[in-house]
């Protein structure tokens, strides 16, 4: 009992004007949708890239972030000796004790300053966190005033180029090598030596410990056995899942911020694209008549009439999403409200959000469209066979 | 065999608070095979009487037989599908669906039937053969003319092979040239396929056609 798909088809594309009018107004909606679901993508991968599931992460028990955590310099070597500790090449624990703390500094070519993170780590960090490369200059040497920059820090603060001296408190520090970190947050931070950091920044013990798990399959036992042990007085998880848990405040925030504006653009397109179908059904009410005496049921009528409502709608986020597109990969950043430090990252367009923008379109096409169906269907069909 | 039987029909519009009664007490009763001229001066009744006998309407009083058929106990969707299978019906202004060529117009009947994509196109083409079209099957309704769209909406109403052909002023928008082809084109469904054929005019030359004609005023017949 369907009408042919080509009626809706040609008769959409047969007003291109209106049609085009309509798909921009939802194409812009769901770029915004789009756009703020990138954003949060962007913002969840960054951080969820930056742990490792075969890294342990050792904090204070009670604490939700590592500036508000604090492990004592004898907690520290326990844990280091702990054999679940994973050993490097050269037979030391791959375990990184580590300071860190919130520096403001002036950003590159702008008045302003903001926060950023400085960890003070053990050498073996780089090992323990496996995707940290240096992309130009060199490690910091042990021991040494020396530290290395994250490249999206390099990109965004004064100070920071190869050779400069950038002052962290009361002392200055020189800048030796820049760091790449497969785009997660440690790119927006500096690194040094936990053991000339901590002193230097009046830092007693540790804010965290990472290590790598020699067999990351027994992390229960490993949790349970830790946080056991009353000595420590730590909580353990597993470093990904903490960064995973670090991002949920603020995706959740820009998902609601985004759904909020995404809505009430929503309402504008929904009207929109009602109003372009109230007006075919207007200049086809003969044409539909003329199909209710072929014997087409008004369910049919009507089943045609969102068809073509959602048809419009899907061209409108096909617009959308190709507005979209050219946001991939813009770095861009905020304020991690964890760790009260700038955090860049990049909009992250995935085939997920693409289709999620999408599948919204169809759902205004479908709110859109729905009136004005149902009046296709219930025109009496002797009065319409006289419309002009 | 009396194909369509209307007995005592009353139909009444309302306008605001005030009836409008249409048909007013009418009987006629149309024998299968039969081609009725329906004549009358505006608002006399006859496309109401058309509309009626399709099932496109329903009336305020009084009963309706077609093609064997009680039209008052069938809900919407049964008068629907029996409309689909037994009447066809033809318009003054075509009303083709111009976004669709002649060949997938003349299907859209056949498309409420359970039918393969093959055999629907052989018979909308046959259709297309009989009214003389089988060279335009492809073309839209913008690209025919008066008479031609009006040949694709006659195979349109004869595709599902109905057995009434209720036609509104069919030649009522054409020139005398095209309306004596579409009218021939109707005389000969009625002789060679055995339609009946119910046909509303205001023209006594397209009447002529009819073997007889009725004549309406006032919602009642009046000769």
């Amino acid at each position: 009992m369907a009408i042919p798909l080509t009626y809706n088809v040609r008769n959409v594309l047969q007003r291109p004007v209106s049609t085009l009018t309509t798909a921009i107004g939802i194409g812009l909606t769901v770029a915004i949708l789009i756009g703020a679901l990138a954003l949060a993508a962007g913002f969840r991968a960054s951080l969820v890239s930056t742990g490792s599931p075969n890294n342990a992460m050792v904090l204070r028990k009670g604490a939700d972030s590592e500036i508000s955590s604090g492990i004592s310099r004898a907690a520290a070597e326990i844990l280091r000796s702990h054999p679940s500790v994973a050993l490097g090449a050269d037979g030391r624990p791959l375990a990184s004790a580590e300071v860190v703390l919130v520096a403001n500094k002036p950003r590159l070519g702008q008045t302003g300053s903001s926060n950023l993170t400085v960890r003070g780590v053990d050498p073996t960090a780089i090992p323990v966190r496996g995707k940290v490369s240096i992309i130009e200059g060199a490690m910091f040497t042990p021991g040494t005033d020396e530290v290395i920059v994250g490249r999206r820090v390099a990109a965004r603060f004064a100070n920071c180029a190869i050779g400069d001296r950038i002052r962290l408190q009361q002392r200055d520090f020189k800048v030796v090598g820049h760091f790449a970190s497969g785009g997660s947050a440690f790119e927006s931070e500096i690194w040094g030596d936990a053991a000339v950091l901590g002193p230097a920044l009046d830092r007693e013990g540790f804010q965290t410990v990472v290590y790598r798990m020699k067999d990351p399959s027994r992390f229960e036992a490993i949790k349970r056995e830790l946080e056991a042990d009353p000595r420590l007085q730590v909580q353990v998880q597993r470093e990904q899942a903490f960064y995973a848990e670090q991002s949920r405040a603020f995706t959740g925030l820009i998902t609601g911020i985004g759904a909020f504006i995404t809505g009430i653009m929503a309402v504008g397109a929904v009207f929109g694209a009602m109003n372009t179908m109230f007006a075919t059904v207007g200049t086809r009410r003969r044409e539909i008549a003329t199909l209710l005496v072929l014997g087409y049921s008004p369910w049919s009528i009507m089943t045609s009439f969102v068809i073509e409502s959602v048809f419009l709608a899907m061209i409108g986020g096909a617009i959308g999403c190709l507005l979209a597109l050219p946001i991939n990969g813009i770095t861009t950043s905020t304020t991690n409200f964890q760790s009260f430090s700038e955090m860049a990252f990049a909009f992250s367009v995935t085939p997920a959000v693409l289709l999620a923008g999408f599948l919204f379109s169809v759902v205004l096409g479908l709110v859109g469209g729905f009136l004005p169906a149902l009046r296709a269907a219930r025109q009496p069909i002797s009065a319409s066979l006289r419309a002009a | 065999m009396v194909m369509v039987d209307v007995r005592n029909v009353r139909k009444v519009y309302r306008r605001d608070t005030q009836e409008v009664p249409v048909l007013d007490g009418l009987s006629i009763a149309i024998d299968e095979g039969d081609f009725v001229g329906l004549m009358g001066p505006s608002g006399s009744g006859k496309t109401t009487l058309l509309n009626l006998i399709g099932g496109i309407d329903r009336p305020t009083s009084g009963e309706l037989t077609v093609a064997g058929q009680a039209l008052g106990p069938l809900g919407g969707r049964a008068l629907a599908k029996w409309r689909s299978r037994t009447i066809g019906y033809i318009f003054q202004l075509y009303n083709l669906i111009p976004v669709l060529t002649a060949e997938q117009n003349v299907e859209l009947p056949l498309m409420l039937v359970r039918m393969s994509g093959k055999e629907r196109r052989d018979r909308a083409r046959h259709a297309l053969g009989i009214v003389g079209l089988a060279d335009r099957v492809k073309h839209f309704p913008r690209q025919l003319s008066g008479g031609q769209e009006q040949r694709v909406a006659i195979a349109r109403a004869i595709v599902s092979d109905p057995r009434v052909l209720l036609a509104d002023e069919p030649t009522g928008d054409l020139d005398r040239k095209s309306g004596d082809e579409i009218l021939e084109l109707l005389a000969r469904l009625n002789r060679e396929h055995q339609k009946t054929i119910v046909m509303v005019t205001h023209d006594s030359h397209a009447a002529e056609r009819a073997h007889r004609v009725v004549h309406l005023d006032k919602g009642v017949l009046s000769a």
